[in-house]
């Protein structure tokens, strides 16, 4: 693959962000295995090593369940790696930090709060006092374009309606780390584009380093400055692949580029094997 | 929440949930009725079966009891008191030992469930005797209560107590074992500290549990009670009973029986209308089979 760029390329990312040139985010070798229910081990991860520069959007494609989501547990603090090092800004992860943002795959907001409540959640958490959250929340449900939905409950939003909550939610902490686990994969396709375009507004206001895991290659490349892509489970990295079409960018239109198809092509190449892999692999389960 | 007016809760809105909007046609209307005229003639027949069967003399009134004489028992009882002073003061004895049992048995129940529920440790350690204690018929328990706590409302609120735990507890533990991983991490992401967590996300997700046991917990307070004075008190519905039952006042038993379905049912209206107003967030999935 000649496209492959070294794991830490400071130099493209420090015009960007010229004060620091550690990584925002470091994983070192890492392993992670699982005890799976009856008593064996499962390994997930296995010396992973990638790294991401402050301000950077990557994103990270694999096949299917090969330990994207892992990934992302490990960065935040949620999970404990089971060898090798994770360093965000520097310094090793233990407990969650608060720089970080974590937006679900799933529905993951406060059923039982209205929609004013579930994004003031955070700064009230954090102990802010509760006139400055409402407020602050209400200026935040404006900009993802909820205004008037403040007193509505989650099950009385659309899908698309309540992952902008969801974003809202993430981003009124103001992370300067977020992570982001396939959050866009229910919505149909319009919805999606439109969410996309507008996570890249947001991201470039906010300087945030992303890790944005999905298994759309699509929408990895098109919102990503570097792409890594994972093999079948035990996860490593196999590629890592520089995005370097322009910003701003219109996520609707910019598949239509030739250097996009060209970018999609090359690691489509590199990930089809892999998907390969985990299909027969799933099979044989299947068949045993 | 605090501060939003309500202007905009019955605008029309791009996500549809019309939550009990009526669609008021005429089927649904006379549907509605025939149930209604149904029910009301399943009652008339069975009364009226019940008494008309006395009168002829196929059913022994003196043993099995009698709809008008039930009928005149409350009354009487209800005009010219009860062999025991005051029909209400009755009731008020039977229903403060009840709420009062209810109240420390939810509670109790509550608190025990959500500790044990956060605690996997403590659960294990503890799993096995809360087991047993379950499988005991605890109205048993209720003979110890009156010889440790004596015939006044102690005992009563003790036996209630020891019958509304085990319900609440279940249910509330199991409330806080479901509660959604995903919802529990983003909390911690989002900056909720382990008590944060605990009011906000656990206590939330278990109310659903928690809430469909005080239904039945009520009802096991209101057997509590009753039986607790069954086995021995100076007064109450129970007493009331056993009083008839030892004077062969089969329409006595009945009456009181009466009386403490109608203080169930009360106690039920006021319970989903509890329910309604603590989880008003959840979609209205609960369908209209009420019975």
């Amino acid at each position: 693959m000649n496209i492959t760029v070294p794991m830490i390329d400071t130099d493209a990312r420090s015009q960007r962000m010229p004060n620091s040139t550690a990584p925002a985010i470091e994983l070192e070798n890492v392993t992670k295995r699982f005890r799976t229910p009856n008593g064996q081990s499962y390994t997930a991860l296995r010396d992973l090593s990638m790294s991401v520069a402050p301000g950077e959007f990557c994103a990270v494609v694999g096949p299917t369940g090969c330990g994207k989501s892992t990934t992302l547990g490990l960065i935040s603090g949620l999970d404990r790696p089971s060898g090798g090092s994770v360093r965000v800004m520097g310094k090793p992860v233990q407990g969650i930090d608060p720089a970080i943002g974590y937006v679900f795959q799933s529905d993951a907001v406060f059923p039982w709060k209205n929609v004013l409540s579930n994004v003031a959640a955070g700064p009230l958490f954090r102990g802010q006092p509760k006139k400055k959250a409402m407020q602050q929340a209400r200026e935040w449900i404006a900009r993802v374009g909820l205004a008037g939905f403040e007193d509505r409950y989650p099950h009385q939003l659309s899908g698309g309606m309540r992952k902008r909550v969801a974003l809202a939610q993430t981003f009124i902490n103001e992370p300067q780390i977020l992570l982001m686990d396939e959050p866009f994969s229910a919505l149909d396709v319009q919805t999606r584009t439109l969410m996309e375009d507008e996570l890249l507004n947001m991201w470039s206001s906010l300087k945030a380093s992303v890790v944005f895991v999905t298994h759309d290659l699509e929408e990895a490349i098109s919102l990503a400055d570097r792409v890594f892509v994972l093999t079948a489970g035990p996860a490593t990295v196999k590629g890592v692949y520089t995005i370097d079409l322009p910003r701003p960018r219109n996520v609707a239109e910019i598949r239509f580029e030739p250097r996009f198809v060209q970018l999609y092509q090359e690691i489509w190449e590199d990930l089809r094997n892999e998907v390969m892999i985990s299909y027969e692999r799933t099979k044989q389960q299947g068949g045993q | 929440m605090q501060q939003i007016g309500g202007n905009i809760v019955n605008e029309p809105m791009t996500a549809p949930v019309d939550r009990g909007e009526r669609i008021d046609t005429s089927a649904v209307r006379n549907r509605r009725i025939l149930i209604n005229v149904l029910r009301v003639l399943l009652l008339v027949i069975i009364i009226g079966g019940w008494e008309l069967a006395t009168r002829v003399g196929i059913i022994d009134s003196f043993f099995w009891g009698q709809p008008s004489g039930i009928w005149a028992q409350i009354v009487t009882w209800v005009t010219k008191g009860t062999a025991l002073g005051s029909l209400w003061e009755q009731i008020a004895v039977t229903l403060e030992e009840t709420v009062l049992g209810f109240i420390i048995g939810v509670v109790l129940g509550v608190i025990s469930g959500v500790v044990l529920g956060r605690n996997r440790f403590l659960a294990d350690v503890l799993g096995p005797y809360i087991k047993a204690g379950n499988s005991i018929p605890r109205v048993v328990l209720g003979s110890i209560f009156l010889i440790g706590l004596g015939l006044g409302i102690q005992s009563k609120v003790a036996l209630a107590v020891v019958l509304v735990f085990f319900i609440v507890f279940f249910n509330a533990f199991q409330g806080v074992r479901e509660a959604d991983r995903n919802l529990l991490a983003n909390a911690r992401i989002l900056g909720a500290s382990q008590l944060q967590v605990t009011t906000q996300v656990i206590l939330p997700s278990a109310l659903t549990w928690i809430i469909a046991s005080l239904h039945t917990s009520f009802s096991f307070a209101l057997v509590g009670a009753v039986v607790g004075e069954f086995l021995g008190s100076t007064e109450g519905l129970g007493l009331l009973i056993q009083n008839a039952q030892n004077t062969f006042n089969a329409n006595g038993v009945f009456a009181a029986m009466v009386i403490l379905a109608a203080v169930a049912l009360l106690s039920e209206f006021l319970i989903t209308r509890l329910e309604n107003s603590l989880i008003r967030w959840r979609p209205n999935t609960v369908s209209d089979v009420t019975f």
